[in-house]
């Protein structure tokens, strides 16, 4: 079995708050093959972000790793050093925001600020970079880039601003995209539009995408693989196909029952009672859904809850799995 | 850009209107008729001070004085200072220099103090640096002008005796320079005279100083707030997150964002500083607008007062002016 | 003042260090001002010749001036005078200017493109100089004094209300209180007025630093208040004179004073934002 273009191994991320230390992220463990795209799904405060921004190196000051690493291509990005560190960001892996218009500069046309990424990272002279950058709109789609490397983020859409996001994060041809609720801000069609855009680009280029989102039925259409996560755990991770048509973990059971799909109607959706839990307890059990969980054992609160094999390429952190 | 211009100017005929017709209403309201005190001369009986006040135009009704006034101001014509006799717009003409002068010192100095320190403390968040630039705003704040100004004398002048005495623009042993442009400082350079550029410049510091620890205080303050929320933007994450050289990022990215609120925020310091210097004036001896506005108000002076109101207003309304044809320069957005 | 708000309160005087001594202060300067002409050792107005001049002493803390009277008395007293023209000043034009602010804000149209025009034009002015003819104009009292300076604070609050009022004036719950028939005084008095609050008290306390300025700038140019009544302002005037000379207490003492309450009011301006309204934080 070949390598994993990127490798999370046991990731532990900690914030100190002035109320407390967030538990953000516990032992969070999953592998992206390269050319694959994966969807990292969870609720609100789930930690998809956390583990996106800890991959990429851009979290808050009052972030800490206490422990984990996270191998790309073989090599530990933690114990990277700063400076090589920022070489690896945009280059070699990438990121896109969820608000396409607010992640762009004001007040830099679209054209610098992709002229910006690429004279960073490649050492061709300014010729070169301009018509790199041109060409990078061109592969997103965007009509008559030449014209709109000028263009401010202003006078774009929100489905325009994203494509710009997308053709400056892909301006270097890195490995790994990842992709932080990319759509979520945009209008539906404009999704559709996006998403197959980036699900092209991922095949044309053998591009490993991390879809992040909370949208089940966006992730069950352009996904391979998925990965659920929950209150800070990866709870379930699997082929798209499998997870969705046998849910093995209880949690992902009841995200799939609360979600609307063609077959259900409103009567039939369930909601999962109570909340998550408060990430700043230090009392918190290894399963941090055990709590809303109505399949919940006794042995469910013993310590040392780890990701098990359940099957080919599907693991679940679970005492009794469905 | 220019429509740009003319809309704005003609946006502030209004304003101006405003600004004319108040000061015009104000002087009016001060009590006690200058004709009879200007007619102090003992020689002067009823009919003189009479005349004077034909001549001043006292004895017509309030809106046809007014009316002349604004057609003289149409004119150019300022109208006379009583106590100097000079025409008001000379007047202005010569003092405006003096404050100008200092004022843009002051802030000169002010800037390159308060943007440097709000930019670090802004990037060492909770670091010394952080703490004394909030101490500093809070105090440059809290000193009045008239004591900033006081203390400056009595530590530089008085104890270590390395400011020259606070007597104006000029020791009196000095001769100024032919009048070019009205600067001291740039005009003693022209004619190439250094010993009177250092005795002007060093004239100066002190009170320049003094004006410079006013503004100091709002100016740290914005430029570090702004800078801040621009280091902590959604633009600035993503620069990151593409790996960009921390320098681009700080200038390029978040300080070129930062700058737009603070050159509002100058613009304003810049008029405030420019209308408030009459108690650095008066401290300093300092022979400039403040203390004319100052010597009018106390004589009763219309003219002058009047003249000096409406040329701080033109300026007012020209700094506002600048400062949004700057913004638009620095955001397209603004632009349109 | 709600339990939530109690709480805030005392959260935030635990963690920031700053915020309880503003408060302190602030109690020991009010103090001052109720109480300082019983505390006085000595009668302000009191000259005694013998004695004039004198640095500070056993018998004198802040020593004496020209005339021979106690500073230290004089600068306390002094408290309650300034104390009164900036509280007043800025009640005053708190007050009003809010008022007009919110009626502008809400009504828009004509009425707040005029009023706007108004307030260009007064801020237009160098404000300072127009209390100045003010004050010359309408007579050197202390009355005055506070008319001026509530009269070049007012733009303020009638900008910052108007801002405030406008921004809510649209939103939903304003609209679902005139559907139920909630008369326009009913809503601006029982819901924009309320929200609207925190930021005016803000701008309210480092109002009453300027204000405090104002009143002894104006004293210290001859204007305002007059000789012999004891005001920092005028104190400082006095004492000029003298720094040249040596005798730097006459000066200091109550600069210090100025500087103190000024800084006092400040540092409650930003307490008081930081527990009214945290998102405001510079």
């Amino acid at each position: 079995m070949t390598q994993p273009l990127l490798s999370v191994k046991n990731l532990t991320v900690e914030f100190k708050t002035r109320t407390g230390t967030v538990h953000a992220l516990e032992n969070v463990s999953f592998d992206i093959g390269a050319g694959q795209i994966i969807g990292i799904i969870g609720e609100s405060g789930s930690g998809k972000s956390v583990c996106a921004y800890t991959i990429m190196g851009i979290l808050d000051r009052a972030a800490r790793v206490t422990s984990g690493e996270i191998l790309f291509e073989g090599r530990d990005v933690l114990a990277m050093r700063r400076a090589e560190r920022n070489q690896w960001r945009g280059a070699e892996a990438s990121i896109i925001f969820q608000s396409p218009r607010t992640a762009l500069n004001p007040i830099r046309s679209v054209g610098d600020q992709i002229c910006d990424v690429i004279a960073r990272h490649l050492p061709v002279p300014a010729a070169e970079v301009r018509k790199r950058a041109i060409d990078a709109l061109r592969q997103v789609r965007i009509p008559d880039p030449e014209r709109r490397m000028k263009a401010y983020p202003y006078e774009l859409s929100g489905g325009l601003c994203q494509r710009v996001g997308i053709a400056s994060a892909l301006a270097c041809s890195p490995r790994l995209l990842i992709a932080d609720e990319p759509t979520t801000g945009l209008d539906v069609t404009t999704q559709a539009v996006v998403m197959d855009l980036m699900r092209d680009l991922a095949r044309a280029r053998g591009l490993a995408v991390a879809l992040i989102t909370h949208d089940l039925a966006l992730a069950s259409e352009y996904c391979d693989h998925l990965a659920i996560m929950h209150a800070g755990h990866v709870v379930e991770t699997g082929p798209t196909t499998q997870v969705i048509a046998a849910p093995r973990h209880p949690y992902t059971q009841r995200l799939l029952r609360s979600v609307p799909s063609s077959v259900t109607c409103l009567a039939d959706l369930e909601a999962i009672d109570g909340s998550l839990p408060d990430l700043r307890r230090n009392d918190l059990s290894p399963c941090r859904f055990a709590e809303r969980c109505t399949r919940r054992l006794s042995t469910c609160d013993a310590p040392a809850l780890h990701l098990e094999n359940s099957g080919p390429g599907r693991f679940v952190a679970c005492r009794n799995p469905l | 850009m220019l429509a740009r211009i003319v809309l704005r100017l003609l946006g502030a005929i209004p304003t101006l209107f405003g600004v004319v017709l108040a000061t015009f209403l104000l002087t009016r309201v001060l009590p006690g008729d200058p004709a009879v005190f200007f007619a102090s001369n003992p020689t002067m009986n009823a009919s003189d001070i009479e005349a004077l006040r034909q001549s001043l135009g006292l004895d017509k009704s309030l809106p046809q004085q007014f009316w002349i006034y604004l057609t003289d101001l149409m004119h150019g014509d300022l109208g006379q200072s009583i106590s100097t006799g000079l025409p008001v717009l000379t007047e202005l003409k010569n003092r405006l220099p003096a404050s100008a002068e200092l004022t843009i010192l002051a802030f000169l100095i002010a800037i390159a103090v308060a943007i440097p320190l709000g930019v670090i403390a802004a990037l060492k968040p909770g670091s010394l640096v952080d703490h004394a630039s909030r101490v500093i705003a809070t105090l440059g704040v809290s000193l009045p002008t008239f004591v900033a100004g006081l203390l400056l004398i009595y530590l530089f002048y008085f104890q270590l005796g390395v400011a020259p005495e606070p007597i104006g623009r000029l020791d009196p042993f000095m001769f100024a320079p032919d009048r070019i442009t009205g600067f001291l400082t740039i005009d003693a350079l022209i004619v190439g005279d250094f010993e009177v550029f250092r005795a002007a410049l060093a004239q100066m510091i002190l009170p320049a100083v003094t004006m410079a620890l006013f503004a100091l205080a709002p100016l740290t303050r914005m430029t570090r707030a702004s800078m801040v929320g621009a280091l902590g933007s959604e633009y600035v994450r993503t620069a990151r997150a593409n790996g960009l050289k921390r320098t681009q990022i700080i200038w390029t990215y978040a300080f070129r964002n930062a700058m737009l609120p603070i050159i509002t925020s100058l613009g304003m310091t810049f008029s405030y500083m420019l209308g408030a210097n009459v108690l650095v004036e008066r401290v300093f001896a300092w022979p400039g607008i403040g203390a004319f506005a100052m010597d009018s108000i106390i004589n009763l002076d219309y003219a002058p007062l009047q003249g000096f109101m409406l040329l701080m207003a033109a300026i007012f309304i020209l700094v506002n002016l600048t400062t949004d044809l700057l913004t638009a320069v620095v955001d397209p957005r603004a632009a349109k | 003042m709600t339990r939530a708000t109690l709480d805030t309160l005392r959260y935030n005087l635990r963690e920031n260090r700053l915020n309880l001594v503003a408060f302190l202060l602030f109690a020991l300067i009010l103090l001052c001002a109720i109480f300082g002409p019983w505390l006085a050792p000595y009668d302000p107005l009191q000259s005694n010749a013998d004695v004039a001049l004198q640095p500070p002493s056993a018998q004198h803390w802040f020593g004496t001036d020209q005339l021979g009277r106690d500073l230290f008395s004089r600068v306390l007293t002094a408290t309650r005078l300034d104390l009164t023209l900036a509280f007043s000043a800025v009640i005053l034009s708190c007050t009003i200017g809010s008022i007009i602010g919110a009626i502008v804000g809400y009504r828009g149209g004509i009425v707040d493109g005029v009023t706007s025009r108004l307030v260009d034009v007064l801020m237009a002015f160098p404000l300072f100089v127009l209390a100045m003819a003010m004050v010359a104009a309408l007579g050197n009292s202390i009355i005055n004094v506070i008319y001026a300076t509530a009269v070049i604070n007012l733009p303020f609050y009638i900008r910052l209300t108007r801002t405030e009022v406008r921004v809510r004036r649209d939103l939903a719950y304003v609209e679902a209180a005139k559907v139920a028939g909630a008369s326009d005084f009913r809503i601006l008095t029982k819901f924009l007025l309320p929200n609207v609050a925190s930021p005016i008290v803000i701008q309210a306390s480092v109002n009453l630093g300027w204000a405090v300025l104002n009143a002894a700038g104006l004293s210290f140019l001859g204007l305002g208040v007059k000789p012999p009544t004891p005001e920092w302002g005028i104190m400082v005037a006095e004492g000029a004179k003298f720094i040249t000379s040596g005798e730097w207490w006459i000066a200091f003492f109550p600069s210090l004073a100025l500087m103190l309450t000024v800084f006092t009011f400040n540092l409650l301006g930003d307490a008081l934002r930081d527990i009214l309204d945290p998102r405001m934080r510079t």
